[in-house]
Formats: C-alpha cells, sequence, structure tokens
C-alpha cells in the first residue's frame, strides 16, 4: 500500500555523505511556548522531547497541537520547520494540510522554520520536503481532522462513520445538520482532543482523490514577492540596529597576530569586536561599518601559512587540484566499495576494456541571496533571524557557540532567498550574535558576495576513474567506478552489469565542501552517463539502444524512451554534423528518474559550445504541484548548463581568484535554451522530491552531444577542450 | 562632477557628508550623508525599502535595480549623491494602491517567481524595457535583461511572464 510505503520512507535516515546532514527529521524542544500567530490568538505548544536527547524520526512523536492550530474563523495555522527558498514547501505543505482538513489551501496559514513554534522536520535538503515532511503534515492533519469529526459526532451523539467533511464543513448525512470548524474552535473540547499524539498509522487520501494536492497552487506569499512586502533575512530591521562587517583572513588558513582597534573605536557610534580570530565592526550604517573595518583591516598582520586541511603539504591551486586529489585518495569514513561478480576477471575476459578518468571542478552555488543575519538580545535570550535551511541547527549552534541553553535562543528563517544546498550552516547568525552582545543593540549582518564565494563552502570537486569492459557481442560485462572525493550520491550504476566494483573515496580538499543540489550525483552521473557513452561508442551502438540493452529500470526505460521520441532522436542523430551535436543522458537519484536530449552548436572558431535545445523528461511518482515542479525542473536545466560549460572555482595560494559575478560566470538570459519538459504522473507509487535530480542529466548530455559533432571526448566540467577550436 | 565607482570613496572620512533630496515613490527624502554612499543603502538602511536588493555590489546582477527618472539603474553601484534631486521609483512604489502594475501582475500569472529574491530586479528592468520597447522581440528581452541573474534559473517563466506584460500593456493603451 502506497501509505505504508511512505510510513517507512519516512523512518529511513536521509542519505549524508561529504557534507554533514544529521538525520532526525522530527525532534521538539522541551519547553512550552506561548505564542502569539497569524490570527492573534493565544496558543500553546507543549512540545515533548529536549534538544540532545534522543530523537524521533517520524512524526509519531508529536501532538496534533504542535503541528497546528485550529482558529476561530476557520483558518487553521499550520507549523513546520521546514524552510522556502524558492523550491516550492510552502505551497505543498499548504496544500498537504488543505488536503486532509478537506478545506481550501486559502483557510490554510503556513508557519515555517521558527524555532519557538515549530515542530523540527529536520533539514531543508535532500529532496525530503515530498517523501517526509509532506507526509508528517497530512497525518497531522488527517488526526485533526478526524477528531473534529469526532467531537461533533459526540455533540450530535451520532456515530463519526454518519458524518461528511467538506470545505471545513462536517454534516450529518442523515440530519443534515452542520457544525463548522470555526464552531468547533470555540469549544474547549478542542484544545484536549488535539493534545493527542499523531498516530502513524492515520488514513490519508488516496491520489485518486486528491482536490488540493495535485494542482498548480501558487505560492502563498507571491503577492508579497511583486510588490517587495516580503522580508528575506537581509531585509529584517530591528529597532536600534547596527550593520556589520566581519574581518576576513587574506587567505585560507591565514592567522591573525596583531590588530590595532584604536582608530576604529574612535569612530562616532562604531562598536568594534576583536575576541581571538574573530574582528568585527557594527555601525549605524553598513558604509560606515565597512569604513571602521576597513580602519581595523589595516592594521592587521597576518601569519599566512596556506595549507590543506590534512596538513599535507601547501595550498594546490585549482591547475593541480585533481593530481592533488588523486595522491590524496583515501577510502571514505562512511563508504565502502560495493562489489558484484568479478570485475578483474571479465576485465580480463573482456573483447574491449575502456579505461578514463573524468574531472569535475568545485563549484558554488551563489544563491542570489548571500548568507544575512539579524541577531538581537534581551534579557539574556538570543534572537536570530537569518537565512539557513535548518532553523534548529541554528539554535543549536548558537546555544553551544555562547554556552546558554537552547530554550534561550530563537532562530527564525524568513522565506530566504535562494540555497541549492548552499545554506546548511549558519555563520552570519554567530557573527551577528556576537556583535550584538558586545554592542548591546541588534545587528544585522549581510554577507558580500565575495564573502559569499570565499568563506561559505562549494560542490566537491571529483576525480573519477572509470574502466568498463564489452564482451565480443558489444556488451557490457565490467564496470569498475572510484569517485574520489565527490562522494556516493548516485554512484550506484542503475544499468544491468554483471560485473561491478563501485566506491566512493575521501580525499584532502582544500577547500571547504559541502552539499549542492542533488550532492554527488552531477559528479557521479556527468562521469557515468559520459562513459557509457564511450561504451556505446566502442560497441558501435546507438547511445540510446546502448542504454536500453543494459536496462532493467522501467521508470528510467520510461523517462528515456518518453524523451527521445519526443525529441526524435533516431531522425536528429542522423543529422548531426560537425558544428551540430546531439547527445543524451538518463539517471535516478533520491527516487525519481530523469532523462535529457540536447542539441549543441559548435563554433569551431572560437571553440565554443551553445545549447540550443533541452528536451527532458522526469517522473517523482505522483505530482503534488505541477507548476511548481515545471520551475523546479526548468530551473534545474538551466541551472545544470552553468556548471556544464563554465561554472568553476579558480583559486590559488589560499585565494579565490574568481570571487565574483565577473570571474564566474552563471547562466543568464542569453543562454536560455528551447525548453521541452515532460512530466510524467506516476500514481502508483509514493511522491518523491523533484528539485534535485533533473540536474544531474544535463552535463553528460551536452558531453555527449559534443562528442557527436565533433568527435571529441570532453571528460571534465566544466566541459571545455582547446580541441574544439580549429584555427 | 564625475563620480567614480564607489569603492573609490573609503577616504577614512576626509570628505564631508552631503545633504540630498530624492523624490522616492512620489516622497521626497532629504537623506545627509557620505556623497559616495550607495544608493542602494541610503533606500535600505535609511528609508528601510528592502524592495531592492544587494546581489554583488558591483553591478553585475541586477538585484538592486530601481528606475532613475524612469531609467533603469543599478543601485549599487550609483552614490547618492548622483541621484540628487532625482525621481526613484522601487518594487514598493510600482501598485497604485491595491492594483498591481500589469508586469507584477505578469510575474505573478505566470508564477515566475521561485526564491523571488531577483523578482524586484527583474520587474523594474521589465518595466524599462517596455517603456523603451512596448513590444519587444525576444531577442530585445534578451539583450535588456540579461545583465539581471536569476540563480534559481527561472529564466523560462520569466520571459513568459515579459511577454505576457508586453501583450498586456499594449491592449491597455489601445483600449
Amino acid at each position: 500500500m502506497i501509505e505504508d510505503t511512505i510510513a517507512k520512507e519516512m523512518l529511513k535516515p536521509h542519505r549524508s555523505e561529504s557534507v554533514e546532514e544529521p538525520n532526525s527529521e522530527i525532534k521538539l524542544s522541551r519547553r512550552t511556548f506561548v505564542q502569539m500567530l497569524g490570527t492573534g490568538l493565544l496558543i500553546t505548544v507543549t512540545q515533548g522531547v529536549s534538544l540532545g536527547q534522543q530523537r524521533s524520526r517520524s512524526g509519531q512523536s508529536i501532538t496534533v497541537a504542535a503541528r497546528l492550530h485550529l482558529n476561530e474563523d476557520g483558518t487553521i495555522t499550520v507549523m513546520t520547520g521546514k524552510v522556502e527558498e524558492g523550491q516550492g514547501p510552502r505551497a505543498q505543505l499548504t496544500q498537504a494540510a488543505a488536503e486532509e482538513l478537506r478545506v481550501t489551501v486559502d483557510r490554510i496559514h503556513l508557519v515555517m522554520a521558527d524555532t519557538a513554534l515549530v515542530p523540527d522536520d529536520g533539514i531543508t535538503a535532500g529532496s525530503r520536503t515530498t517523501p517526509s515532511t509532506v507526509p508528517a503534515v497530512r497525518q497531522g492533519a488527517a488526526t485533526a481532522r478526524e477528531l473534529l469529526t469526532r467531537l461533533a459526532a459526540e455533540q450530535w451523539k451520532v456515530d463519526s462513520s454518519a458524518l461528511n467533511v467538506h470545505n471545513g464543513t462536517i454534516t450529518n448525512r442523515t440530519t443534515k445538520k452542520t457544525i463548522t470548524y470555526a464552531d468547533l474552535a470555540k469549544s474547549k473540547d478542542v484544545a484536549g482532543a488535539f493534545k493527542q499524539t499523531i498516530p502513524s498509522d492515520v488514513t490519508v487520501t488516496p491520489v485518486n482523490q486528491w482536490e488540493a494536492l495535485g494542482t498548480s497552487v501558487p505560492r502563498p506569499n507571491s503577492r508579497d514577492i511583486v510588490t517587495g512586502a516580503h522580508h528575506y533575512p537581509s531585509d529584517i530591521v530591528r529597532p536600534n540596529m547596527l550593520y556589520g562587517k566581519i574581518l576576513r583572513p587574506p587567505s585560507y588558513g591565514a592567522t591573525l597576530e596583531s590588530i590595532e582597534l584604536s582608530e576604529a573605536k574612535a569612530m562616532k557610534d562604531v562598536v568594534v569586536v576583536r575576541d581571538g580570530q574573530f574582528v568585527g565592526c557594527a555601525a549605524p550604517s553598513s558604509f560606515r561599518a565597512a569604513a571602521a573595518l576597513e580602519a581595523v583591516a589595516k592594521t592587521a598582520s597576518w601569519k599566512t601559512v596556506p595549507s590543506t586541511s590534512l596538513g599535507t603539504g601547501p595550498h594546490p591551486s585549482s591547475r593541480e587540484i585533481f593530481s592533488h586529489l588523486k595522491k590524496n585518495a583515501r577510502l571514505g569514513g562512511r563508504t565502502t566499495p560495493s562489489t558484484r561478480g568479478s570485475v578483474d576477471k571479465a576485465l580480463a575476459e573482456a573483447s574491449k576494456v575502456l579505461i578514463e578518468t573524468y574531472e569535475v571542478a568545485y563549484i558554488q552555488h551563489t544563491p542570489m541571496e548571500p548568507r544575512a543575519a539579524v541577531a538581537e538580545w534581551t534579557d539574556g535570550k538570543l534572537t536570530v533571524w537569518t537565512g539557513i535551511d535548518w532553523p534548529q541547527r541554528a539554535q543549536r549552534d548558537l546555544a553551544q557557540t555562547f554556552q546558554i541553553p537552547a530554550e534561550r535562543v530563537r532562530a527564525i528563517v524568513p522565506d530566504m532567498g535562494g540555497g541549492f544546498g548552499g545554506k546548511h550552516s549558519g555563520e552570519a547568525a554567530e557573527e551577528a550574535a556576537r556583535l550584538a552582545k558586545a554592542a548591546g543593540r541588534p545587528v544585522a549582518v549581510h554577507w558580500t558576495r565575495a564573502e559569499e564565494f570565499t568563506w561559505a563552502y562549494f560542490r566537491p570537486a571529483a576525480v573519477i576513474e572509470c574502466k568498463g569492459g564489452l564482451d565480443a557481442n558489444g556488451s557490457l560485462i565490467a564496470w569498475d567506478f572510484t569517485n574520489i572525493n565527490a562522494g556516493g550520491a548516485a554512484i550506484d550504476t542503475p544499468y544491468n552489469i554483471a560485473n561491478t566494483k563501485i566506491l566512493s573515496a575521501g580525499s584532502d580538499s582544500p577547500l571547504r565542501q559541502g552539499a549542492y543540489r542533488c550532492l554527488a550525483a552531477t559528479a557521479n552521473n556527468f562521469a557515468r552517463e559520459s562513459f557509457m557513452d564511450e561504451l556505446a561508442a566502442a560497441a558501435g551502438t546507438d547511445p540510446l539502444a546502448f542504454r536500453l540493452a543494459h536496462l532493467d529500470n522501467p521508470r528510467i526505460r520510461t523517462v528515456l524512451e518518453t524523451v527521445a521520441g519526443h525529441f526524435d532522436w533516431p531522425a536528429r542523430r542522423k543529422k548531426v554534423t560537425p558544428e551540430l551535436g546531439v547527445g543524451l543522458a538518463c539517471g535516478t537519484e533520491k527516487n525519481s528518474v530523469v532523462a535529457a536530449c540536447v542539441e549543441v552548436g559548435i563554433d569551431r572558431k572560437k571553440g565554443e559550445i551553445k545549447v540550443h535545445q533541452v528536451c527532458e523528461a522526469f517522473e517523482c511518482g505522483p505530482i503534488q504541484n505541477p507548476a511548481n515542479l515545471l520551475s523546479q525542473v526548468q530551473g534545474c536545466i538551466i541551472m545544470g548548463l552553468g556548471a556544464a560549460l563554465r561554472e568553476e572555482m579558480q583559486f590559488e595560494d589560499g585565494k579565490i581568484l574568481n570571487a565574483s559575478f565577473a570571474g564566474y560566470l552563471v547562466p543568464r538570459f542569453e543562454d536560455v535554451p528551447k525548453i521541452d519538459v515532460h512530466l510524467l504522473n506516476k500514481t502508483d507509487i509514493p511522491s518523491a522530491g523533484g528539485g534535485e535530480t533533473p540536474i544531474i542529466a544535463i552535463a553528460p548530455a551536452i558531453a555527449n552531444a559534443v562528442f557527436a559533432a565533433t568527435g571529441v571526448r570532453i571528460r571534465s566540467m566544466p566541459i571545455r577542450d582547446g580541441r574544439l577550436k580549429q584555427s | 562632477m564625475h563620480i567614480g565607482p564607489v569603492n573609490l570613496w573609503f577616504d577614512g572620512g576626509s570628505i564631508m557628508d552631503v545633504t540630498v533630496t530624492l523624490t522616492v515613490n512620489g516622497i521626497e527624502r532629504t537623506i545627509t550623508t557620505h556623497p559616495a554612499r550607495p544608493l542602494l543603502d541610503v533606500l535600505r538602511e535609511e528609508l528601510h525599502l528592502t524592495g531592492a536588493k544587494y546581489g554583488c555590489g558591483e553591478g553585475r546582477c541586477g538585484a538592486c535595480t530601481v528606475l532613475m527618472d524612469g531609467r533603469q539603474t543599478l543601485s549599487c553601484v550609483t552614490p547618492v549623491a548622483m541621484a540628487d534631486k532625482k525621481t526613484i521609483t522601487t518594487i514598493e512604489g510600482l501598485a497604485r494602491g491595491d492594483s498591481l502594475h500589469p508586469v507584477q501582475q505578469a510575474f505573478l500569472d505566470e508564477g515566475a517567481i521561485q526564491c523571488g529574491y531577483c523578482t524586484p530586479g527583474m520587474i523594474l528592468s521589465t518595466v524599462a524595457l517596455l517603456k523603451n520597447s512596448p513590444q519587444p522581440t525576444d531577442e530585445q528581452i534578451t539583450e535588456w535583461m540579461n545583465g539581471n541573474i536569476c540563480r534559481c534559473n527561472g529564466y523560462t517563466k520569466i520571459l513568459n511572464a515579459i511577454r505576457r506584460a508586453a501583450t498586456q500593456i499594449t491592449e491597455v493603451k489601445i483600449s
């Protein structure tokens, strides 16, 4: 049964790899919070599990009251720890609650990511909102509906089964008597009933009866976005607030030896803080804070010994990064090679053996809104407004930093300006809190673009070593695949190969690295799908036919065949010229499947690749919000173009050399190709998240199209090669 | 007078503050501040109009776009002294009461919003575009809008919103 699968899925820890992503889905703080919510009602949320104690990973341990509140006007306030950063959970979780409460979405008021008000739904990452938080909200809402129905039944002294719920009104089918949620909200019984724990086995609405889910509900606060009324973390202003700037080292690993603060301290209304390596200035404007910081920065004396994290030598540059990673490759702590059959034997027996190495550069998420926070201390309690993927992490980290109980920290994440896996850490909040504590006033810290490019973290670089063996019939019989440094997401091959050895190895990363949209799947799928193309060519087989011949997974087959059909693959492949190529790739990750066909043009005089068209098919189970899913897939496609063709961190001597949109080239309007997206609605499995996997087919499809046109196989990402240029 | 890039104006306080008068969203505002301070900072920190966003601080992403005397202007690289006696429109000043500007409405209608952080800049750039070219070709749209970055990469729906806005503004004028 679908719902059983959903429940089991919720209990699984979510995938973690090179970035630490603790896998708690629900945990709660001990104290009782009393807060004013949207409609002005006083609500009391009694929460059960203390911080730092054992965490529940399902919705089982929270009460209905911790998840939602019934207001006297008949609206419902729903609470979630998830964060809106453009990927769409505000609409989707609103739909989830509306679906099970049998109300229209405009009756739901969703409170997100405020540690004083919401349960801990885990980090917003890993496409987990759809498989974990949507079911948790649905179960809470369905339980609430059942409890309300039961209260009505008790009032009327009938059995609940005699009642219908529609649009927030409970009707006795026999007597036609009605009572609304608004009526019930006035009764004292609701508060008592909502103290009940949400059971895990509550029945939720099956897909074929969905009314709110499955529709293109717009983001509920989108009007505030187009009018500028929405306040992002960097827009928060508190009374008497100062603006802070933080002193940054000149290179990674540099330590501050001495600094003179007096000139800045003499500036009017300027607060200067030094605490060990931390130096910051706060002033009534960011302009004056920057001037104060300039004054202290020019007196700073630094010990600059850039070295790698393992101390294996000087900090390598981006030019030598791949040899560095390879030299320092080691088995990762959480990964062991997985094997099937005997790869060595099969390679020895193979008719053809290919051995190739792929390289993937460090890139950055560069969300439009860099890290930002406002911190305010009141009576020893700290409140922060900040852009982070997990408010409870900010709360926990701040409590630890300032040695105060977590109950004295409140972290609020206003809907923020993008993340893409790049905002798992809360540096700005800590910096703001340090300055605010010293200043005795609220302080805002807004990172500059250069700070974000340098001091946030990066998608890992990778060296991926591939060996493949074909038998005399051109069938793939051996597959040996080792990713050094990037991680294990989507590292397992979906292809049917008798002998495989697959390994995710660690290394010594000179840059701070972490999650990115679909994690290492962007690297692993680039290498795998490029190498599959190489093997297809070696076998003398069409790339589509070669994949299908080795593919049992019916979901991947479906998206591959769908996209090939829409793209008219066989005919387009025949029209390939040295200046015009087509390529395809597919993949699976996070329980969703994707396939893409692309057409590229190659300017052989300039050696430049231009993507003309991307046709992509994607399937992630029952579609919960078609318009939002389309946005996510379109966004993944274009974001994928950037990483495929141009994006790359350049560094030397522990310094980032291209910490600007001038040197780090993200996609712009001129890069937008013709895009055809085909969303497949598969209703007999649970819904999976759709904001990540659609990115993983883009880069390999482009590399394969370039090869088809030019015969030049480019095994690096970004996909560039001097051989494309013919004078 | 020539005013160079903002970062050349860090001077240790030797330059005196100036008083500038701006008309922002129809309201005259007088501010005494450093002449090189970015217009973006003044709007956000003095006037608390936070609709214009910081994205890069060097005029390369368009998040800070406002209209100055009706022209598309990157407020993060515009020293406030250059805005003296100018009329500024920020995203907060675009709607007329409850009635959204057709470009705002088009972005809503097309769902051309993901995180929305670039949206104010996108909308104001579009307003300026349609003032110059009421019925732009796709090539004109791309060329004009190319300075505005959307990192959610929602360009496809933004393009649809711009095309829709062009149609609707034209229709309004005809009727």
